[in-house]
Order: C-alpha cells, then structure tokens, then sequence
C-alpha cells in the first residue's frame, strides 16, 4: 500500500462528503444514518492506521511510508511520518471513534455535526503527516473552520463570544508563522520539511529598529513559528481563548481540542522549532522555560478557584501542557520523550476527564460544582472512573500521567535545577484542585433534590471509558510501549540539535576571534 | 502594414462593430423586448472572444507603431474580463428583467465598456490608455445610473461621474508631464527616459499623478471614497460587474504602466505603491467591520483586496506581476460567487442588502450556506480554499522583494479583515431565528454561486493550471 497515509488522511473526509451529498431530511433514521456512518467510518480509519503502527520501523529515525506529489509553486504534496508523529496519527485516529460516539446524544443538525468532526478529523490527520511546509499550513488553518463551527453551533449558552475569540486568537498566531515559511521557502528554495530540517537557516545576530536580534534570523522564525504553537498550546499568557472554547464548546467538542487539537503546538515545536531553528530555539530557550512553568504553577491556582468543571480542567490542561513545552525545551531525550509521553497521555486522560463531566452534563444540564455533591450515592460507577481519571490526571504512579510528569521533570532537571524545583511544585497544586473538585463533587451527603433521581452510567458510557482506562494504565505500567517507538527519533533529534548548537557556537567563536 | 495592425485589435474591433449593430437592432425592433435575448446572445459572444483570444493568441505584437500592446498578459487580463463580464450579464438578466431594468442599452453598454477594458490592458501609449479608460469609465457611470427612478442609483451614477472625472484629470495632467519631461507619450520612449533608476523630477511628479489617477479607478485608500455609496446605489448586478472585470482591467492597466513605461526606476514607485497596498488592506478591513450592508461590506472587500493585489504590483518583480494576475483571476471567480448569492437574497421579490436578513440562512437552505461559507473563508484567506494561494502568492512576492514589512502588516490586516467574512457565516450558523428569505430558486445564480464555491475547494489540486499560464503572462511584462 504506497498511499497508506493519504487513505487514512482521506477516509473521514470521504465518509463526510458522501454525508453531505447522499443524506436527507432530518428525522430519526436520518440522524441514526448519520451517527452510524460516522462511527463506521472513523472506526475503519483507526483500523487502517493500525497498519502504518504494525509496519512502522522504529530504529528508522527517517520518514516512513513517504507519498509525494508534485503540486502548486514547485511545492509538493508530502505526507510521511517518523517515530515522533506516528504515535500522534494514532492517538487521533484511536480517539475519533470514541468522539463520535459520546456524541451519540446529539440531537441538533446530527449531519452537520458529523461531516464537521469527519473533517476535522482529516485535518488533524494531515497536520501530522504533513511534509511540506504549505500543506502543514493548509491542514493545519483548515481545522479552524470546522472547530469555530463545532463550538458556534452545538456550543453552550456564550458560545459566539468563544467560537470568535478561538478563531481570531489562532488565526492571529498563524499567520505570523506563515511569514515566516515564506522566509524560509525565500531562503532555502524549497518548502519540503526534511530538507529544511537539514539547512542551516542564518543565525548571524543583527539589529532591527535599534533592538539587537541575538540569533538573527533563527531567533526571528522562532518567534514568528513560537506565535502560532504557543497560543495552540495554549502557553502561559496566550491561553485565555482555552477556557472560553471549552467551556463553550460541546462535550466531544472539547475531547477533541484537549486531546488531539493542543498537541498540534508541541507536535510543532518538535517538527520545527527545534530542528529548524536550534540557535533562535537556544536563545530562547530560558524565556519558554519560565513561561511554561509560571504556566504549572500559576494556572494551577487559578484551577483551584474555578466554580465551573470544565474551566477547572480547561486550567489543569494549560499546566499539563506547561510540562510539555518544558520537556521540550529541555532538549534532551529524558525531557522530549517525557514531553510526548505527556502528549499522548494527556489525551487519553483529559478527554476522559471532559467525557466525565458530560456524563454528569447530559444528566443535570450543568457544569456548576456547587450543583454536585454526593454523586457517589448514586453513581458508584461513575465515581470509581471519574476517581481514576482524577488520580491520572494528579500524575499518581501507574497511571501514564505519572511517566509524562516525571520524565519531563527528571528532563528539566538535567537542563536548569531553578526550572525544575519550581515546577515540581506544581504537582502539589494539581493534586489540590483535582482531588478538591473530585471531593466535592463525588463525595459527602447526597443533599441536593434534583441528584435524588440521578441514574448511573450507561453499558454505552462504561464502553467508551473502557478503551481510554484500559490505554492509561497500560501505558502506566508498561511505558516502553511509547518510548520504544518515540526513542530512537527523538535521540536523532536531539543529536542534530546538540550538533547545531555546536556549530554555532564555534562559528560565533570564529568571528569573534577575528 | 495596416492589415496587419488591425489583425492584432481584431477581438476588439469585432466587439466594436457587434456592440453597434446590437444597438441599431434593438433600436428598430420594440426596444426592450430583444433585451433578454440580446443579453444572452452578448454573454455568448463574451465567451466565444475570451476562447478565441485564449486558444488562439500567440506571440508578443505591436500593433500602430507602439500603440497597442498584445502580448501573454494583455491576453490572460482580457480572458479574465471577458468571461468576467460574461458571468455577470448572465446572472443579471433574471434579476433586472423582473425589476423592469432590463433595457437593451445595458448588454450594449456592458459590452462597450469591455473594449474599453481590454483596450485598457493593451495600452502602449498614454493616449491608448487615456481612451481605453474613458471608453470604460463612460460605459460605467451610465450603468451605474440604470434605474433612473431611484435616488441611490442616479446619485451613485453622479458621484461616480464626478470622481471619476476629477481621477481622469489628475491622471491626464499626469499624462501631460510625462510627456513634457520625456518628449514621447509612447511607453517604449518613457522608459528611455526613465531608466537605471533615474527618473527627472518632472517625470516623477507625472508617474505621482498618473498612480493616484489609476489608484481611484481600482478604488486605493485614499482615493476610495466613492466606492461603498456606489457599490450601495447601483442595482445589484451592476455592482457585480464593478466588483469583477474592471477591476482586473485597472489593475492590469496599473501594472503595465508601472512596468512597461517605468520599469526602469522601480524604486521610486515601488514605496508609493507599498503605501497605498497598506492603506487599502488596513481600511479596507477596519471599515468593513461596522457595515450592515452586505453591497457596503463587498466595497470594503473589494478595497482590501485591491490592497493585497498590489502587494504583488509593489514587488516589482516578474513573480510579483504573477502572484496579481493569479491574485486577481481568483478574486474575480469569488467576487461572481459572493454577487450571485447577493442577487439571490431577497423578500416578498424586494433584494435584500442587510446582513442580519442571513440570520439562520444555514437552516433553511443548507447547500447554498455551505457555498457561502466557503466563498467566505475563501475571501478571509483561510486555507485550504483558494483564497489563501492567492494571499500566499502575493507574500511570498512582496517578501522576496524585501519587502518584509509590507508582508507581516498584509498578514495583521487579513486577522482584522477575518472577522468581518466569518460574521456573515456568524448570521448564517449561529444567529437567531428571524424571518427567512424568499426561497429564490433561481438556477443560474444558483449554478454560478456553486460553481465558484466548487472553484475555491477543487482548485486547491492545481488552480486549475493557471499557475504556468500566469507565469508565461508576467515573463512578457517584466524582463
């Protein structure tokens, strides 16, 4: 199969093509029609990807199953993955299924509901994949339109005011990136990803209105590519669109942004912040450090005062991903390898989290935490998933969320101690809110009147947490599963940019002796 | 010798003659009655000129001793426009018959004005270009002023004649220092006097005002005023055909005279021309915001996106004049798009302009928003809608020209301009429920807003290959 990749790219988009054109009316076989198709559909891309995991060789630090096709501008179609965005490509593909089926409840304009996460689906897809610059673009704006419209349709009560704000906050910070691929398509002449990350873009230190630029043009598409990841993150202070979006957006809605749609700025960061720009990436280095980790901390105490459940984990994902860019920017292997760890982890476990409080939502039609109390009473079920989900997430050991944290940490700690040892505060603070929120929401004495009639799970909610509990603790317990195919690309990675910096370094010696 | 210059202009001589014997027809069978026909019949001859020049012409000719210029780009300028103006004669009939607009002297007038664009894009010589002009802003301000019984449209008309009068003498003087300081009116000689990037001061100073005369017929802050009040007043299909072909003639204009009688002193028109790209994009987006009128909306539109089509002018480079023609073939196919719905919206049989009348549009007749909302992000520049190459084109020009600046305010503009194109989806999607529009079932606008929003989606595969023909056409301008 030469075209693997293109034809799980393209499944989804298929399914809802054929959606749009073929599917009338809105009544009740209408709407099952279109559940169903929509689940078959992302069900069979999850079972074709499977394919690319099996063939997948991990020691191959390279592109694999590459697809090119000539296109406009002398650039080119390009898709391939190596070690660093197979396990992404998975985590969307394995998700989707489940997506779509929490939606199962949905009620209004089903059809156009599916065809959008079926897009967006292919666009996630495609920003994985990618190898040429301008299609990573293309996939990666084209997910904008089918988000605004998930969270502008099927959102709650402010959901214009969100659906806005995260058009216009990620638009703005995109681009700014796409200044600066033309610089680089101006520069090296091409727009395909594995040649660029082996040019060496200029890194000669210059002055711009008077503000010297140490890292010259390096630092500037840094800065320019840092825009659009950081506010995808979201980091620390560009991430006040997350809330809005997921408070606002549909429960399946904020699945996807939490577990597929934030990894696309850290998948960024890897794929081009750190091969492309190893110099603009070192000068920087420090600055994202101490952004991620006022992230952990700061963000965590604004969880702690949330009264409304999903901005309460809107928040605690913010400082998830603060570990993320911090691994990152530890660039060495314990540090990145612990950053996609966290990635993949994080969307196992926060997209079970939203899953929890829609199960609760779709009951009482609220996200208050001072409506809930007692649940345990009622839900033993749910009590004992939103418990393990909650201890996931605080990062207790057997869980994939302690391997992310650590390793990050133990990552960092190698880098800068200072970094470090604010950091690991964090893990305190996240322990707080999330063990707080479970208590107060779960436990204590069922008072309140309208939770006297509230029912437990159902065999189909237990069904779509069995595959995300099931993945939590395997990767908990058994983490070699991730690092063994991550590894060896990432210790590729991190070479290239040790050497980068190297050369760099001697080359500014060079010029300063003379 | 003269056979063979009348060869060359054949295409217009043609459209000429056809223009005349279509008016001497109408005028002695029951005036209006042929109107429909006579539409339809011009559309079709549109059509067939725009083939013939496509298919057919070749080679780089001169026709008049260096008057008239016919080469690849006079040729993609003039496919453009015609079939331009074929698209909105088309989409017109039905919506000016049932308003009683439909007079045989529009098809008539329309066709009149095309010679004068394509004239336009095959200027050599100032004088060619003076009458090119005045053939198409004449034309123009008459349909402007078609329904006669409204006071929007003939003040339309008006405003547009003034203006339009006072951009024609700035450029005529203009013109005349050009003259003065060069000894020749002919582009060829202009460039003589003007070249390795020096130019005499009253050179510059005619160059100045020969742009500003230019930068008002393609509607540049700040020569943009008239724009919004005549885009309002003028019956929707007129405001279509403003929107579409003669901006492509004025932008295809603009870049033959910077290129073809200054190519030599880029510089100095190059920081003219970035300004006036700035300008157009930052009030373009900024203006549009707080119009509830949908023909207002599209003016603002209109007045960005000439800003970012000048943003390949300013380049000054073969790639640049390239990224504009690209640019503005894909601005034309959206612009059919976005007009055929505007002629659709309507009430009780009255057009509708205000946006709030979209609010739940996407309910009632979900295949149509759909179409819009991709011409929308297509507009926006959002990928992977066509759009975006063309913003793509335009900044890679602008920034391997060095013009780094000029590329990252083009990107800050098209945030601002985003809002007001994702507020019309904003109205169809999310809104509240208000009282629908007429179900217009009209196949034709039908079929053009499809086929445009088709056109922004598929042609993401290879723009349908104009990429090559675009670059064939900028090679023969720019050497």
């Amino acid at each position: 199969m030469d075209n693997l990749l293109s034809i799980v790219t393209f499944i989804p988009a298929l399914a809802a093509a054929i959606l749009a054109v073929f599917l009338r009316g809105e009544d009740a076989a209408a709407q099952r029609n279109a559940k169903w198709s929509a689940m078959v559909a992302t069900t069979i891309t999850f079972l074709v990807s499977l394919f690319i995991l099996a063939e997948f060789d991990p020691s191959n630090t390279g592109f694999q199953y590459v697809e090119e096709q000539e296109w406009l501008l002398g650039m080119k179609y390009k898709m391939g993955v190596d070690g660093i965005s197979v396990l992404f490509v998975m985590l969307t593909t394995f998700m989707m299924p489940l997506v779509i089926w929490a939606s199962w409840g949905v009620e209004k304009r089903v059809k156009e509901y599916m065809i959008a996460f079926l897009l967006l689906e292919t666009l996630m897809l495609g920003v994985f994949m990618a190898l040429d610059l301008v299609l990573f673009y293309l996939f990666f704006e084209a997910g904008l339109i089918p988000m605004f419209l998930i969270i502008g349709i099927w959102g709650g009560a402010n959901r214009i005011y969100a659906s806005f704000k995260f058009f216009l906050y990620t638009f703005l910070g995109s681009v700014l990136m796409l200044v600066a691929m033309v610089a680089m398509y101006a520069d090296a002449g091409t727009t395909d990803i594995p040649t660029l990350m082996n040019h060496t873009f200029a890194s000669d230190s210059f002055s711009v209105l008077g503000i010297h630029v140490v890292g010259g043009m390096q630092t500037l598409m840094f800065l320019a590519f840092f825009a659009s990841f950081a506010v995808k993150m979201p980091m620390w202070p560009v991430h006040t669109w997350l809330p809005d979006a997921h408070v606002q957006a549909p429960t399946a809605g904020s699945v996807v942004l939490a577990a597929i749609l934030l990894k696309m700025g850290g998948y960024g960061f890897l794929r081009f912040s750190l091969p492309m720009f190893p110099i603009g990436a070192d000068v920087m280095t420090p600055l994202v450090l101490w952004m991620s980790v006022i992230a952990i901390v700061y963000t965590s105490l604004v969880a702690l005062v949330q009264e409304d459940m999903k901005k309460l984990i809107a928040y605690s994902s913010v400082a998830h991903m603060g570990y993320v860019t911090m691994g990152i920017f530890a660039a060495n292997q314990q540090g990145i390898d612990g950053a996609i760890f966290q990635m993949i982890s994080h969307g196992f476990i926060s997209g079970a989290l939203f899953l929890c409080v829609g199960v609760i939502y779709d009951r009482m039609h609220t996200r208050d935490i001072d409506a809930y109390g007692g649940l345990v009473n009622r839900m033993p079920a749910y009590a004992l998933i939103f418990m393990f989900f909650t201890m996931a997430n605080v990062g207790l050991p057997g869980t994939s969320g302690f391997i992310g944290e650590f390793l990050t940490l133990m990552g960092i700690f190698q880098a800068n101690t200072w970094v470090a040892a604010v950091a690991t505060s964090g893990v305190i603070l996240s322990a707080a809110y999330a063990l707080w929120l479970y208590r107060r929401v779960v436990f204590g004495d069922l008072i309140k009147e309208s939770l006297k009639t509230i029912t437990d799970m159902t065999a189909r909610e237990k069904a779509i947490f069995a595959p995300l509990v099931f993945m939590t603790l395997l990767l908990g317990i058994y983490p070699a599963l991730v690092t063994d195919i991550i590894g060896p690309s990432v210790e590729a990675l991190v070479h290239n940019y040790d050497m980068a910096l190297a050369d760099g370094h001697t080359a500014t010696q060079v010029a300063a002796s003379h | 010798m003269i056979q063979a210059d009348l060869n060359i202009i054949l295409p217009e001589i043609l459209l000429s003659v056809y223009a005349m014997l279509a008016l001497l027809l109408a005028v002695y069978t029951g005036k209006d009655r042929l109107a429909a026909m006579l539409t339809w019949v011009t559309a079709l001859v549109l059509v067939l000129i725009a083939a013939w020049i496509g298919l057919s012409g070749a080679g780089d000719n001169l026709a008049f001793d260096g008057m008239y210029h016919d080469d690849a780009f006079a040729r993609f300028a003039k496919v453009v426009i015609l079939l331009g103006g074929a698209a909105v004669l088309v989409m017109s009939q039905d919506y000016l018959s049932r308003r009683g607009l439909l007079r045989f002297e529009y098809p008539v007038l329309v066709v009149l004005a095309t010679v004068g664009m394509m004239v336009m894009v095959s200027a050599a010589d100032l004088m060619t270009l003076y009458m090119g002009l005045e053939l198409q802003s004449l034309s123009l301000y008459v349909v402007a002023a078609l329904r006669r019984d409204s006071v929007k449209s003939t003040e339309a008309g008006m405003k547009y004649f003034v203006l339009g009068a006072l951009s024609s003498g700035l450029l005529l003087y203009g013109a005349s220092l050009v003259y003065g300081f060069a000894g020749t009116t002919q582009f060829t000689g202009i460039i003589q006097a003007a070249s390795d990037g020096h130019a005499s001061l009253g050179l510059l100073f005619g160059l100045v005002f020969v742009i500003s005369g230019l930068s008002f017929k393609i509607s540049a802050v700040p020569f943009h005023m008239w724009t919004p009040d005549v885009y309002e007043g003028s019956p929707t299909p007129v405001t279509a055909f403003f929107a579409t072909a003669p901006k492509m003639a004025a932008m295809g204009l603009f870049a033959r005279v910077l290129h073809d009688a200054f190519g030599g002193v880029t510089a100095d028109w190059q920081q003219i021309i970035s300004l006036l790209a700035v300008l157009s994009m930052f009030v373009g987006a900024v203006a549009a915001i707080g119009q509830t009128n949908i023909k207002r909306l599209m003016a603002y539109s209109s007045i960005a996106h000439m800003g970012y089509a000048m943003m390949g002018l300013a380049a000054g480079t073969a790639f640049g004049v390239q990224a504009l023609l690209i640019y503005m073939a894909i601005y034309v196919t959206m612009n059919v798009g976005t007009f055929a719905f505007i002629m659709s919206m309507e009430k009780d049989g009255q057009p509708v302009t205000d946006i709030k009348a979209l609010n739940m549009y996407a309910k009632r007749e979900p295949g149509k928003a759909l179409a819009v909302l991709v011409l929308m992000f297509s507009l926006a520049g959002v990928p992977p809608m066509v759009g975006f190459f063309g913003k793509f084109y335009v900044l890679k020009a602008a920034y391997e020209a060095g013009l780094i600046w000029l590329a990252v305010l083009g990107v800050v503009a098209s945030v601002i301009g985003a809002f007001y194109y994702i507020r019309i989806v904003y109205y169809m999607y999310f809104g509240e429920e208000g009282e629908a529009l007429d179900k217009n079932r009209s196949p034709i606008l039908w079929g053009f807003l499809m086929a445009s929003a088709a056109a922004m989606l598929v042609g993401v595969v290879n723009l349908f290959g104009i990429e090559s023909v675009a670059a064939a056409a900028a090679a023969t301008l720019v050497n």
